[in-house]
């Protein structure tokens, strides 16, 4: 079993997705059977092979360095759970 | 004259022009089909105002002479692309109510030709499903059912409401949208015409992304043409993608019935799958038998790595997924949780907003990611993926297309492999190769199976041929000549 309960709650931390206690041997299980299934990939020879990064062979584009169309910023606030002043709020994270 | 519904997006266009009837009918038309098919919960969103003032603004067009490709033609949106100002929410809680402040550019592009909104199609949450049972505002409902027991049956997915729009003549046509094969299995299980570009065809711009590698905008239909037609307006290069191809974009449909003869189609050993369903298996070889009699050079051929495309998928996919999910953080928009601090604040975000196939996806993802695991899990699935491209690059110096089956099984019952993540994934054994190799692939719906459900074929193409599996695919559907509505099965009322 390559994941275990606390490679869970390491994922669980990076992932920024809580997990209650209760489920994490649930979430264990599930993680390792897709896991071990995706294992089968080590048959594969890859040794000269380099990795695919895009399917499509082209150079990235570049633009004229100058001003194009921006948002608007009372727009752009006018979703988020809570804004101030043209400010995104969140919790206090200083002190 | 039939109904307004039945019409192909062709002929509505033809129909239009002549004034046999006014976009304002039209649409009045499609609203009520939308409302009489409720039940099967195609549309999470319905923009029926908006859809009747565009209506208007049409007909003047078109007295004008200034109608657009599309003018007129409603048709549903899957909810993964942005609509300015109306509610954009990849079916997921953690969007609900998201409005979002700016137009993807497919969508801008299908408004500026004159296409009208009815409304935005369910899906499968962020697109990650087969099944359109892990949208947030439930399962759409497949309108085939089978003969014998009309049992409710899953339309497929990721794009499954659109799938249904369009089957159900709740639209004449839709868009949506292919990671692994969410347009083609759909189009397979709904009896529909599903097409997924070449990756870079269509700007993704504006598309709520999942897996950005591989994500593709592209039309589901009831007719090839209407594929066609639908592409002509949906392609293209767009600054604001810098992965979308600043390459010319044919006419679609002036080829379409250059015909199969001479034409070399690639049949691929390795899709003959142990315990193949045999209805799939003869569907498959009567397409075989078509193409022959038409002409067609039947080639047997080799893509060796086939078996390696799930797992390699189920690698890129989430890792591409935990990391354009991370914007999900309850700060700029979307669903917020009160915590302890910022941190406690995002995890219980998003454990409430995401459903659980979405967590499990992103939480892979991560793991394959983080350190330690990055070389073996990731870069090895990466490395496998440049042999899977290899062989079907190596496959087309024999072969102009390759016909294989869409999907292994019609649609099944919903609620159906919930419980089994890996019994889900294996829906797209068929698909996810091309996709990995950004190729383009058409699902034609050539027959049923023995209890009445609608059974596609697939041609994947050369990457930016999409004219050679748009001339197949109307050569293949004229073939299977297949006409059925799911009324003539199962007797649904107003369908």
């Amino acid at each position: 079993m390559p994941i275990d309960k606390a490679t869970v709650q390491r994922i669980s931390r990076l992932a920024r997705i809580h997990i209650d206690d209760n489920e994490i041997e649930v979430v264990a299980k599930e993680l390792n059977g897709i896991i071990d299934w995706v294992e089968q990939l080590k048959e594969v020879d890859t040794d000269s092979i380099e990795p695919m990064t895009s399917v499509v062979e082209l150079k990235l584009p570049k633009r004229k360095d100058m001003v194009n169309d921006s948002a608007d910023r009372q727009e752009l606030l006018s979703n988020s759970p809570e804004s101030e002043d043209g400010f995104f709020v969140v919790p206090k994270v200083v002190e | 004259m039939s109904k307004l519904t039945e019409l192909t997006v062709a002929d509505a266009i033809s129909g239009l022009r002549k004034k046999e009837f006014s976009a304002v009918e039209l649409t009045e038309d499609h609203i009520n089909a939308v409302k009489d098919s409720q039940e099967l919960n195609a549309y999470v969103v319905k923009t029926f105002d908006l859809a009747r003032q565009r209506s208007i603004l049409s007909d003047k067009k078109i007295s004008s002479g200034e109608a657009g490709l599309l003018e007129g033609i409603p048709i549903a949106v899957k909810d993964l692309f942005c609509t300015k100002g109306v509610h954009s929410s990849a079916c997921s809680k953690v969007l609900d109510g998201f409005q979002p402040p700016y137009e993807s550019t497919v969508t801008q592009k299908l408004w500026d030709s004159g296409a009208v909104m009815l409304g935005k199609a369910n899906m499968d949450e962020f697109a990650m499903g087969s099944s359109n049972s892990t949208s947030c505002y439930g399962p759409a409902i497949n309108p085939w059912t089978p003969k014998e027991t009309g049992e409710q049956r899953v339309p497929g997915g990721s794009s499954g409401g659109s799938a249904v729009a369009v089957a159900a003549r709740a639209a004449l046509a839709a868009t949506g949208t292919d990671t692994g094969g969410s347009i083609r299995q759909p189009a397979s299980f709904c009896g529909v015409v599903g097409l997924k570009p070449t990756y870079g065809r269509c700007s993704r711009w504006g598309i709520i992304a999942f897996a950005s590698s591989l994500d593709q905008a592209g039309p589901i239909t009831r007719s090839v043409k209407d594929a066609a037609l639908m592409l002509n307006v949906m392609a293209g290069f767009d600054s604001k993608d810098s992965t979308s191809l600043d390459k010319n974009v044919p006419d679609y449909v002036k080829d379409l019935d250059q015909g199969v003869k001479g034409l070399r189609i690639g049949v691929p050993e390795e899709y003959r799958i142990d315990g193949m369903l045999p209805e799939i298996t003869a569907l498959w070889e009567q397409g075989i038998e078509w193409f022959k009699n038409a002409g067609g050079e039947i080639k047997e051929i080799s893509l060796p790595h086939t078996k390696y495309a799930l797992p390699t998928y189920y690698i890129i996919a989430p890792a591409e997924a935990s990391s354009n999910l991370a914007r999900y953080d309850g700060v700029r928009f979307g669903l917020r949780e009160t915590g302890d601090d910022l941190i406690d604040m995002y995890s219980k975000s998003r454990a409430k907003g995401f459903g659980e196939e979405v967590k499990r996806r992103v939480m892979i993802g991560t793991y394959v990611l983080s350190a330690g695991y990055y070389d073996a899990y990731y870069l090895k699935a990466q490395r496998v993926r440049s042999r899977i491209a290899k062989d079907f690059k190596d496959a087309f110096n024999d072969v102009d297309v390759i016909l294989t089956p869409t999907a292994p099984t019609g649609a099944f019952a919903v609620g159906e492999k919930t419980d089994d993540p890996i019994s889900m994934y294996l829906n797209d054994v068929f698909t996810v190769p091309a996709s990995l190799a950004g190729l383009p692939g058409i699902s034609i719906p050539s027959g049923l199976s023995p209890e009445g459900m609608p059974l596609g074929l697939q041609l994947i193409g050369r990457p930016f041929d999409e004219v050679t599996i748009l001339s197949a695919g109307r050569f293949l559907e004229t073939a299977a000549d297949f006409n059925c509505l799911p009324s003539d099965n199962i007797g649904r009322k107003k369908l």
